[in-house]
């Protein structure tokens, strides 16, 4: 898994993108939170955004997500154009998304959260509880073997159990494109190191990750390619093989590519 | 009732070790919220009971005492559901005079003078009772619509609907008092003959303990098909035994209290039946407002703990936000909410006007702040996501407690009002206080 799908997709016959999101532009009032960005994900292949606050990262997947759909610009899913104006559109495509504000319904309990919108029901249209309860244990036995609080409500869960939680919930439908937004914020190192193995798990049966992250190093880790937004602007994708950490970082904070950045604007900001 | 909350407690292997007294009581897996409110009912009738000599807890006293809360009860299931999804409704007193005018007009004007005589009179109520709770489905739906799809309100929304369908009530009519109604329909609103009498209220009885008893069993089962870990048998028992004998105790106190003597001797005279020396007596049993109000709290707790509507409701009032993006037509399900609430008050403007043998432009006055009072006593939340069906009821039956044992003791109203808000403030001030507590 050293040759990445964009590389790939350079040399051999073009291949279809999971997701391409083309000229996407999300507006607040006159402010281009999204300024005509276009980025792609490709089977099997994880695409990190990269950027500072304010960047238009989360922006731009929610455009995706169907959480804020944009003002203009087309999203294509296996090269079909699409329209997404809401999560329930989204999920429909396979996409799903770990918000940064994990988006947990606080009052009910961990089943009742990963089957929020979908949950699992008996002949007669009854909640099958027992069910679900089941699929949550299965689940988050591979996702956090040491999670037990199955019958209480999730705001009595740490933060890194609360995670697990809402990570669950977007494996557990089968996704084919899956946005995870600072996935790691909450968790501890071992935790941190379960979703690193559960990122190449997903690589591995094909799925495509937007990976969003303020950690320049978790996303050297884990991502093929990595797209860097600067004001609502995409500065540039960079296959990750054929830069440095430096010129990643040029690329954010002063928003200039690696042929265009010269030997001292690096030494400046890594001083 | 052993209606299971959305959220429930922390089952016994997974819990903490906590205290030895708690965690025995936690191993019945019950609501201790609604255990709680149980005791202070319970003592709150003990102590009225003491001060009106033996009054109070009278078979004669506690029939009527459901009578009285059937309404406000009836209506406090659909405001639970409203207050739990962080909206509020001010409009259903207006609603349910609006569908009492309705519903008066129907059965003494508009349908005689449209059928004439050659209507069936027998099933009339039915045909007024349909189209009044079609009327509150319509105008909870039109209130719904203006709150979920154009994000007005609910407050303002619903304000403008206490103006609106009481000015209206008042203009079908012309503000006259419709009277007297229909017999069949009179009976909805309880008395002697509106009530099921002793051998239907046992069958009652017998179905809602076999309801406990398969209820019991079947969660057992299910739990015990995926392998997860069962609440102790005993527990299990102890549960069935209480909530049966508290079914049958409930019944057997609705049968101890006898028709009315002159009553009951013209009903054995018409029907032949000698009269004893000591006179007929005739058990009156659950009253047709009180097993209106019991359905109602079961299909009420049914759609908010069993159905995808419910889970939906609950998932809003905790984050409205996570809601939408987990997928839930929010909308909708906020829709729904509030033409339940109409359906509700017209099926409580039914039981109202029928037991008022009337339809006037009186009735209903204030009403929604009473049941608003009550969801809130009985445990629902301001905040949005928290809140029982089966608490809701239960604060209905306080607040009827409250007020018709003070009028026993010969509280004179005003200070009827104020302990009434006291307790209000009291009992939602020390729920806070104990949830912040446990959090």
């Amino acid at each position: 898994m050293t040759v990445t799908a964009a590389t790939k997709s350079e040399t051999t016959a073009p291949r279809v993108p999971l997701v391409e999101m083309r000229n996407i532009r999300v507006s607040f009032g006159g402010v281009h939170a999204v300024d005509n960005v276009t980025v792609d994900l490709f089977p099997g292949e994880v695409v990190g955004l990269v950027g500072g606050n304010g960047a238009g990262k989360s922006t731009l997947i929610r455009a995706l997500s169907g959480a804020h759909p944009p003002n203009e610009g087309e999203i294509f899913v296996n090269g079909e154009k699409v329209s997404i104006t809401n999560p329930r559109d989204a999920k429909i495509y396979g996409i799903e998304t770990i918000y940064q504000t994990l988006a947990l319904a606080d009052n009910v309990d961990a089943a009742a959260n990963l089957f929020l919108g979908r949950e699992i029901t008996t002949r007669t249209g009854a909640l099958d509880d027992a069910a679900m309860e089941s699929a949550t244990r299965k689940v988050m036995h591979r996702l956090n073997p040491k999670f037990r609080n199955f019958k209480v409500p999730v705001q009595s869960l740490s933060g890194g159990q609360r995670q697990s939680v809402a990570i669950a919930r977007a494996v557990h439908f089968n996704a084919k494109i899956l946005i995870m937004d600072e996935p790691t914020a909450a968790l501890g190192p071992a935790e941190t190191a379960q979703v690193r193995e559960l990122v190449s798990q997903l690589k591995e049966e094909g799925i495509g990750i937007f990976l969003i992250s303020h950690d320049i190093h978790d996303v050297f880790d884990l991502a093929d390619r990595i797209s860097v937004m600067l004001q609502g602007k995409l500065v540039g994708t960079v296959d990750k093989t054929k830069v440095t950490k430096d010129e990643v970082l040029a690329m954010i904070i002063i928003g200039k590519l690696p042929q265009d950045v010269s030997a001292g604007e690096i030494a400046e900001l890594v001083h | 009732m052993t209606a299971a909350t959305p959220i429930e407690q922390p089952s016994v292997t997974e819990a903490p070790r906590q205290r030895s007294a708690r965690s025995l009581f936690a191993r019945f897996e019950v609501d201790t919220r609604l255990l709680g409110m149980l005791a202070a009912l319970l003592i709150l009738w003990f102590a009225f009971n003491i001060l009106s000599n033996g009054l109070f807890l009278s078979p004669r006293n506690l029939w009527n005492l459901s009578v009285q809360s059937a309404a406000v009860a009836i209506m406090t299931t659909g405001m639970v559901l409203i207050i739990v999804s962080r909206n509020i409704d001010l409009s259903i007193g207006s609603i349910l005079v609006f569908v009492v005018m309705i519903m008066g007009l129907l059965q003494a004007e508009w349908i005689p003078s449209l059928l004439g005589s050659g209507f069936d009179p027998s099933y009339l109520w039915l045909v007024v009772v349909v189209i009044g709770v079609a009327v509150g489905a319509l105008i909870g739906g039109i209130q719904g619509f203006l709150i979920a799809y154009l994000r007005i309100p609910a407050f303002i929304v619903t304000l403008g609907g206490l103006l609106i369908w009481r000015g209206a009530a008042f203009q079908l009519a012309s503000g006259r008092t419709i009277a007297p109604l229909d017999s069949t329909f009179q009976l909805l609103g309880g008395g002697p003959q509106g009530s099921l009498g002793e051998t239907l209220s046992w069958v009652v009885a017998a179905i809602g303990i076999v309801a406990i008893v398969y209820g019991l069993i079947a969660s057992r089962r299910r739990r015990q098909r995926y392998g997860f870990p069962l609440r102790p048998m005993w527990a299990d028992v102890i549960l069935g035994i209480v909530g049966s004998a508290v079914v049958a105790g409930a019944v057997w106190v609705a049968n101890a209290y006898p028709w009315p003597p002159a009553l009951a001797k013209e009903y054995a005279v018409a029907h032949g039946i000698p009269i004893p020396p000591g006179g007929v007596i005739i058990p009156t049993g659950i009253a047709f407002p009180v097993l209106i109000a019991l359905g109602i709290a079961v299909v009420m707790t049914v759609l908010a703990t069993r159905r995808r509507f419910g889970r939906h409701v609950y998932a809003i009032g905790g984050n409205p936000e996570a809601a939408e993006l987990g997928g839930i037509n929010t909308r909708f399900t906020i829709l729904k909410t509030f033409v339940a609430m109409g359906m509700l008050a017209a099926i409580a403007a039914a039981v109202i006007s029928a037991r008022l043998n009337a339809a006037t432009i009186a009735v209903g006055t204030g009403i929604e702040l009473q049941v608003i009072a009550a969801a809130v006593i009985g445990g629902t939340s301001f905040a949005g996501g928290i809140g029982t069906i089966a608490g809701g009821v239960l604060g209905a039956v306080v607040m009827q407690s409250l007020s018709s044992g003070m009028v026993l003791i010969g509280v004179d109203t005003a200070s009827q009002d104020i302990v009434v808000g006291l307790v209000l403030v009291t009992a939602v001030g020390v729920d806070t206080f104990v949830r912040r507590r446990a959090t």
